[in-house]
């Protein structure tokens, strides 16, 4: 079997810290914009790459975002160790969040993270145990434009 | 609409990146919800916003905006500014309300992001 070639970006985040929210999925924005993906590609893996991210400052200890490039499709995943997901269903509706005031106060919050990247994604899969963590994996397929 | 443009008809001060003021924009968001701005704009949407955080501009940064129009005043501290200076993003301040900002900007011919009629 002949081993398809990729490029990975990973990134740690730290749960709570807004100083630096957002750095993770800009360095994979750069990565994809210096391998030449399609430009509304980029946008919807950026958007959903930082929509994850925040969901990790928000709500849990400590996430890593992993980006992988292939030649026909870009995969992003991201993993945290924080308190999960009880209701999946529920977290997948707008406007549903249990993110605390401070988040709202910042522009944040609004339950629109997960259906966002529902819509920006190809594929989207989210596993969660509550008291353990939350994965995430979603693909953007570099061919033409929605 | 040139941002040039946009500049003029709101009177405002441009904080960020005034090179790149000949920059073409045709669609506009109103508000102070990020979450709103990342799900529902386009690429090279103006936001005109009363939050001045640094999220602001990283929400902008990876949505692709345009511009960020800071409206009543605002001006977000400096290392915001910064940031948005090294992410290429041109940032302005107006003391227009956001509804007025909004109107003179609907009025000189943008439109909404979201289900875009022509002007």
């Amino acid at each position: 079997m002949i081993e398809e070639k990729s490029v990975k970006l990973n990134c740690v985040v730290r749960g709570g810290d807004f100083d630096t929210a957002g750095e993770a999925s800009a360095k994979i924005k750069r990565m994809l914009q210096r391998l030449g993906i399609p430009a509304a590609v980029i946008r919807r893996a950026a958007i959903s790459s930082y929509e994850a991210e925040l969901n990790v400052i928000i709500h849990a200890d400590e996430g890593e975002l992993t980006a992988e490039v292939f030649p026909d499709r870009t995969l992003i995943t991201v993993r945290d160790r924080g308190p999960g997901i009880a209701d999946i269903d529920k977290a997948l509706q707008e406007g549903w969040s249990t993110a605390p005031d401070y988040v709202r106060q910042m522009g944040f919050g609004a339950g629109m993270g997960l259906p966002n990247m529902v819509k920006c994604s190809d594929t989207f899969e989210i596993k969660s145990e509550v008291g353990s963590g939350t994965t995430i994996n979603m693909s953007f397929a570099h061919g033409e434009d929605r | 609409m040139k941002l040039c443009e946009v500049q003029e008809l709101l009177q405002a001060e441009v904080l960020s990146r005034e090179d790149l003021l000949t920059a073409e924009t045709d669609s506009c968001f109103g508000g102070d919800l990020m979450s709103d701005v990342l799900a529902f704009t386009e690429r090279g949407t103006l936001l005109c916003t009363s939050l001045t955080n640094g999220q602001v501009v990283r929400t902008a940064d990876m949505s692709e905006l345009a511009a960020v129009v800071f409206v009543l005043g605002k001006r977000p501290a400096a290392e915001v500014t910064e940031a948005a200076a090294s992410s290429g993003l041109v940032t302005m301040t107006t003391k227009r309300t956001l509804f007025e900002a909004c109107g003179i900007l609907y009025a000189g011919g943008l439109r909404s992001c979201c289900g875009k009629e022509k002007p």
